[in-house]
């Protein structure tokens, strides 16, 4: 198989998930969220950065799954482990440790300083929609040397205003994030399915700085929910190479027949 | 020392309507069996703890047991909602459901502290969100020493802790191995416990002397239920039904589907009916 750009058709989630998975590397020590993060870091460790450290808050350490878990805590991602360390163990020593160099994350929605809400749509105590909570997310947006989100764009998903902040990005921009006292780099890259967004230097609002093949600045904008910035320079990410799109669909098909889904 | 009972007769002799109960897992080793149990025996106004509350919270607040739920994590893992948490939260149905929500981060370290017999714990989070706003218990509290802010919680006191694990030999040790979660400080946070497990043995032969292991005199009641963790796993035994927990989604979204569903799979069952689920062992 070539590493070349290719021809082949792909879809906009195969991007995503292959250009999220270009960032990391064989030095990375990263703590994986369930979902979209796991197939971005697993890819990364079938193609380019097979020494990559993959930690779940499970509590397994150095995990090498064949297949992708559907949860957090699924067997193969204990039974492939280097080690297995209790809940309290993990949070303490290895996440509150600052042992993290990535943090990678989903969110249900997110803002232009790239603060996460997975709590609530809705009054808090009354909410229209009761999402699943907070999880490990806020402390590992704060504890891990960077934070990487993945997260498909949308007007409902990028909003103009979070009625929750579940986890912390830059806070209302600026030194924001510092002036809560957090020292660590927070959100650096944010990998949609059409373009990547990265802080701006000074005010930290999300900045879309390379577009995906096809994609242009209205239909980013289309989809989201707050006037965006565009880099002055735009770059352009190169599609998915056969290399990558074949390492990611076995992987695909590996975990379908693995959880007995309809081939 | 362990008492060696049924489980009907361990849930029946340890949880009392009204009391906190820590049915702990993290998403391995889900006590399910208890949990049913527990359906049966029909408790009411109990305050469930858990980190994940998974399936078997989303059975139990659908049949009406809880009048409050601490947790910090509270969907179906890799498929989505919820649904009749959702339902009590949104709509109050069947009942309204008092919530105190953290972090996995500050649940982590509050049992710890309650298994360490301290008050509260301390740890560096909740920085710059509002989850602190809706939870009276999340404080601050300056390092005496360095000056710097920290979030405490206080420690977590279950009346009753219930865990599912690997085995226990005839004095009543009890072994946990794979991902081994918060089980071993739910119990000894707690002030009574019950351990289901899949084997009893004659000699628990730890197969490393760093095993987790529960001894005897730090664990109430032990009954012998083989499967009692599904469609979660048991390391070594049976592995996690992600087909079942695809399936619960339709089965929990509709209300009456849903009743029908513990009619006939909880109501209508016992615990031995989660023996099959332990076919595949290793």
């Amino acid at each position: 198989m070539s590493d070349q750009p290719n021809d082949l058709p792909y879809t906009p989630t195969e991007m995503m998930t292959v250009t999220a998975s270009r960032a990391l590397t064989d030095a990375d020590i990263c703590f994986v969220g369930i979902g979209a993060p796991s197939a971005a870091c697993n890819l990364a460790r079938y193609t380019h950065a097979p020494k990559i450290t993959l930690i779940y808050e499970s509590g397994t350490i150095d995990t090498k799954p064949e297949v992708l878990p559907l949860s957090i805590g699924d067997g193969e991602l204990c039974d492939t482990a280097l080690t297995t360390v209790s809940v309290p163990e993990m949070f303490r020593y290895w996440l509150q440790g600052e042992r993290i160099s990535v943090g990678f994350l989903g969110g249900a929605q997110i803002d232009r300083f790239a603060n996460l809400n997975t709590t609530v749509i809705g009054d808090y105590g009354k909410p229209s929609v009761r999402l699943p909570g907070a999880g490990g997310a806020p402390e590992i947006a704060t504890a891990s040397g960077q934070i990487f989100i993945i997260m498909a764009l949308g007007k409902r998903s990028f909003v103009e205003k979070l009625e929750f902040v579940t986890t912390l990005g830059h806070g209302s921009g600026g030194t924001s994030r510092r002036d809560f006292g957090v020292t660590s780099k927070g959100p650096t890259k944010i990998f949609t399915d059409l373009c990547l967004m990265e802080p701006d230097p000074e005010t930290k609002e999300l900045t879309v700085t390379s577009l995906y093949p096809g994609a242009t600045r209205e239909t980013i904008q289309a989809k989201c929910g707050w006037p965006l910035k565009f880099a002055a320079l735009l770059r352009e990410e190169l599609p998915p190479s056969a290399a990558e799109l074949a390492a990611l669909r076995e992987m695909h098909a590996r975990t379908a027949r693995a959880h007995g889904d309809a081939a | 020392m362990a008492n060696f009972l049924s489980l009907s007769a361990a849930i029946e002799d340890n949880v009392r309507d009204g009391d906190s109960v820590a049915l702990e897992g993290f998403t391995h080793l889900i006590p399910f069996a208890a949990g049913h149990e527990l359906i049966r025996q029909r408790r009411r106004d109990l305050h469930l703890i858990r980190m994940t509350p998974d399936l078997i919270y989303d059975q139990m607040i659908g049949m009406g047991l809880a009048a409050r739920m601490t947790f910090s994590w509270g969907g179906n893992p890799g498929v989505g909602s919820l649904h009749r948490f959702r339902d009590a939260v949104e709509n109050d149905w069947p009942g309204p459901l008092a919530l105190t929500e953290h972090s996995h981060s500050a649940m982590a370290h509050a049992y710890d502290a309650g298994a360490a017999n301290i008050p509260f714990a301390v740890f560096r989070g909740y920085r710059g969100v509002d989850l602190d706003k809706h939870n009276g218990a999340v404080k601050t509290i300056r390092c005496p020493f360095t000056g710097e802010e920290l979030a405490a919680v206080p420690a977590l006191r279950p009346d009753v802790a219930i865990i599912h694990a690997l085995r226990a030999d005839r004095q009543g040790n009890v072994l946990i191995e794979g991902i081994v979660g918060v089980q071993k400080q739910a119990v000894l946070a707690a002030k009574r416990s019950i351990v289901t497990v899949e084997e009893i043995v004659e000699e628990l032969n730890p197969p490393s002397p760093n095993s987790v292991v529960l001894p005897s005199w730090t664990v109430g009641a032990i009954a012998h239920v083989p499967g009692g963790a599904y469609p979660s796993y048991a390391h070594g035994y049976y592995p996690r039904d992600n087909g079942a927990y695809k399936a619960w989604d339709a089965i929990a979204r509709d209300r009456d589907s849903f009743l029908a569903w513990m009619k006939d799979h909880v109501l209508a069952k016992s615990p031995e009916d989660f023996a099959r689920h332990q076919r595949k062992a290793a």
